[in-house]
């Protein structure tokens, strides 16, 4: 092959090509890192919450009057919620999965405040909850009506039961098949004995960025304050019809409250993940011009290479070089440049990441984003060597006779 | 000679438009990339109260859990529980004090057609707005006498002036919030410090609250926190538990000049802490410390790490971009070795063919900076569109006249580096060297 008279010739003009190899190397560096954060955002946000995300809404009842009777008020809410049409049932309850605001505690295997506890999220439901929030009941059982405490705000109790996530229960006992779980005690408050009496498939808790996000519990309790969450689930497709209908059924119910946060779930998990996808975005976006300049430059340069040699290309041509010869030159010495390129791009790719790894705990960049993000830029350099490459083509060989 | 050569760098500039645009547009690109993440950079990590901010001391007591720290590696809380904001506060060791929380109040306006309205609230002492030197539209704050009767006064908000009093001076008019009556003392004029440096537990970059009421008439209305409460021991029952546990959800700043004064309230922290150990609280070793404005910021981390990934990624970005165009400008010059060994041949100097060349670098450099600042202004628009459901980012995204300034320069000196080393390799050609190939 041509490699030689074509390598030999590439060290005649060297800091052009070094410079654009440099170019490539820099561009695949960025380019595997910016994957590699797209990907591990992307895989945080395909997880799913385990609510009937589709059809779930929720609103804040503020109860602004200090006389109020919060407990009637909001059993009187419930009981116009649940009856009223496209609703399939509703409840009153502190938080919803990834709001980024909720409540959190830890749980203990025996009562003793030295031991490590395992944080918790925790929302407060009746026997509405598991309906309400379309979870998937594996073990155990749902909570019956006559166990659903309503909290004094004067006391400080905590019920002695609740229904906790699969990821908890394996957490605590990871030796052990979750159905185990149902029936056991822990401790919550430090001595507060808790009963497992199920187990849910899934639900994740307030806060999308904690490690423990998919540890929660339902707690069978009305906590009155001013503030209350309501949570509704519609039928299916029913959701953007019944949710101004209800804000104005609950508004014209209490003089002394306002509606008003009347959010669907849909708008939480985009909200909840909006910088992880703005990220995504900007990410893209980045890689997508960059690999546009990079090309252009190889452009660019291949074009000033031909024109410089037009001499040279015509000298050759009429020394018998066929035109499929010429293109081949010009290809193989992008293929030539390139190859430098991608190879010290790997080299920075990896040492940029480990960095990263370092000082922003990303995480590390799976090895098929190499040989990938290589035949990528060997292909881009050869598609942009492509034009001025045919252009070399059709110089004359009678080019040569002539003295410019 | 310097016009003669801006002629000749337009005339070379359109001997060659597509490279040339080429060359423009990728430094317009690299400089709006870079510039559109430093200017979120900068905005967010700007100093919210440049005079005052080495007086104003952000204040942590360790009242944490015996077997935990707060926060690894062992540092005390982020904020304070009521027992220690208040007697601290009481105390009046530094020239002035703060003690605040964020809550929230409906406020019902007078007639019968406008409903109420929810409205974020500080209850705080009335050194607040001295100590921050809040704007003022009309009136001003309360004075520390309101504080210890339990006055009901309030400062509110330019919004909620317009929106309940219809924008006049209401100073000394009466406004019901949650059922009972407040007599406005001042209206606040638009206040945006960023980040909001007085309480960044709660989003630092969330708007100001509406309406200030007095820290003493909120706890005796038994008005919780609307913001992070965290408790290591739980709390016991009722209002009176609320206040008597070691659950965190309040600010503290104070105001000292000069060391002298700090090491005064540093060592008055210390027997703060001594005494309350020896009522049995404080488990863990004393830990005080005194964190002045753009510390705190920095120890809060209130740049967010994906700005700082991405303001990497655009500096690199910035340098392929250069790259790109010390490339192109060598190929140029590579190609024009014989007009200038040409000009040297009759006569010119080096130096003069560096400076033609170099003015034409600037000229490419010049336009990409100009056509950068669009590109910036471009990536902000993006960027608000992105986030556009954050009500902060439009906060964020404010171009400001140092960045568009920083844009020109950097894409000038951007280019002029990157022309540095062709221009070299042109002012090196021999005269005469080419000229027997013409």
């Amino acid at each position: 092959m041509e490699f030689g008279p074509i390598w030999r010739a590439l060290q005649r003009n060297k800091t052009s090509y070094v410079l654009i190899a440099l170019q490539i190397a820099v561009t695949m560096a960025i380019m595997v890192n910016a994957i590699n954060i797209i990907q591990e955002r992307s895989e945080q946000m395909a997880r799913p919450s385990g609510v009937d995300e589709a059809n779930i809404f929720y609103l804040t009842s503020n109860i602004f009057d200090p006389e109020a009777d919060v407990e009637a008020q909001i059993a009187s809410d419930l009981d116009a919620m649940r009856n009223f049409p496209g609703v399939v049932d509703a409840i009153a309850s502190n938080s919803v999965p990834l709001s980024g605001s909720g409540w959190s505690e830890g749980i203990r295997l025996e009562p003793d405040p030295n031991l490590e506890s395992t944080g918790i999220g925790v929302f407060f439901a009746d026997d509405h909850g598991i309906n309400t929030f379309g979870l998937n009941l594996v073990a155990g059982r749902n909570f019956d009506p006559a166990e659903i405490t309503w909290h004094d705000y004067e006391s400080d109790t905590w019920p002695p039961l609740a229904i906790m996530t699969r990821a908890m229960v394996e957490e605590l006992w990871p030796d052990e098949p979750y159905e185990n779980a149902v029936g056991k005690t822990v401790f919550v408050h430090r001595t507060k004995p808790v009963q497992i009496i199920g187990v849910t498939e899934r639900m994740q808790a307030a806060w999308n960025s904690w490690s423990g996000v998919e540890r929660s519990m339902l707690v069978p309790e009305w906590r009155g304050s001013s503030f209350s969450r309501y949570v509704i689930r519609t039928e299916p497709g029913r959701r953007d019809e019944v949710m101004p209908q209800l804000e104005e059924m609950l508004a014209a119910r209490f003089d002394n409250r306002i509606v008003r946060s009347v959010r669907t779930m849909e708008e939480t998990r985009e909200r909840s993940y909006l910088l992880d996808s703005s990220m995504v975005s900007i990410l893209t976006f980045i890689v997508i011009v960059l690999t546009a300049i990079t090309g252009l430059g190889i452009v660019g340069l291949a074009s000033f290479s031909v024109a410089r040699r037009t001499k040279q290309i015509g000298t050759r041509r009429a020394l018998g070089a066929t035109r499929p010869a010429i293109l081949r030159y010009f290809m193989l010495e992008n293929f030539l440049i390139s190859t430098v390129g991608v190879v010290g791009g790997a080299i920075i790719a990896v040492g940029l990441n480990m960095w990263m790894v370092e000082a922003f705990g990303l995480q590390r960049i799976a090895w098929y984003l190499i040989p990938g993000a290589m035949l990528t830029l060997w292909f881009v350099g050869q598609v942009a060597v492509l034009g001025p490459a045919r252009r070399a083509t059709t110089v004359p060989p009678a080019l040569a006779t002539r003295s410019v | 000679m310097f016009r003669y050569y801006l002629k000749l760098g337009l005339f070379s500039i359109r001997k060659n438009p597509v490279l040339s645009s080429l060359m423009v547009a990728a430094i317009a690109v690299g400089i709006g990339a870079c510039m559109t993440i430093l200017n979120i950079d900068y905005v967010m990590s700007g100093n919210p109260i440049p005079h005052r901010s080495d007086v104003l001391y952000h204040v942590q007591v360790d009242s944490w859990d015996p077997n935990d720290p707060y926060e690894d590696p062992d540092l005390p809380p982020e904020q304070v529980t009521y027992l220690d904001g208040h007697a601290l506060w009481q105390a009046q060791a530094a020239r002035r004090q703060v003690l605040s929380y964020k809550s929230s109040r409906v406020v019902q306006p007078a007639g019968d057609d406008e409903r109420p309205f929810a409205a974020l609230t500080r209850s705080t002492t009335s050194d607040f707005f001295a100590m921050f030197d809040t704007p003022f539209l009309y009136g001003g704050g309360w004075d520390a006498s309101a504080d210890n009767n339990e006055d009901y006064v309030v400062v509110i908000g330019r919004e909620v002036n317009e929106r309940v009093f219809g924008g006049r001076d209401s100073v000394g008019e009466t406004i019901v919030l949650n059922n009972q009556p407040y007599r406005v003392m001042g209206v606040m004029d638009a206040w945006e410090p960023l980040p909001k440096f007085y309480d960044v537990n709660n989003g630092p970059f969330e708007e100001v609250e509406e309406l200030f009421i007095p820290f003493s008439v909120s706890i005796a209305n038994e008005m919780g926190s609307a913001g992070n409460t965290s408790c290591w021991k739980p709390a016991e029952g009722g209002w009176e538990g609320r206040l008597a546990s070691e659950c965190i959800w309040m600010q503290l700043w104070v105001e000292l000049h000069g060391e002298r004064e700090k090491e005064a309230y540093l060592a008055f922290l210390d027997g703060y802490a001594e005494s309350q150990k020896a009522a049995g609280r404080f488990p863990r070793p004393v830990n005080n410390r005194l964190n002045n404005v753009t510390e705190w910021m920095d120890d809060r981390e209130v740049v967010a790490e994906d700005v700082n990934v991405l303001l990497g990624i655009a500096v690199l970005f910035l340098i392929v971009c250069l790259l790109n165009t010390i490339g192109l400008l060598l190929a140029k010059v590579a190609r024009r070795t014989g007009d200038i060994s040409l000009r040297r041949a009759l006569g010119a100097s080096r130096r003069a063919v560096f400076a033609q060349y170099i003015v034409e670098a600037g000229m490419i450099g010049a336009a990409g900076g100009v056509l950068g600042i669009g590109m910036t202004w471009l990536g902000l628009q993006g960027i608000r569109g992105l986030y556009g459901e954050l009500d902060f980012i439009a906060r964020l995204v404010a171009m400001d006249w140092p960045i568009i300034f920083m844009a020109v320069g950097l894409a000038i000196v951007a280019a002029l580096a990157a022309a540095l080393y062709p221009t070299w390799r042109a002012c090196r050609v021999h005269p005469a060297s080419q000229l027997k190939a013409l």
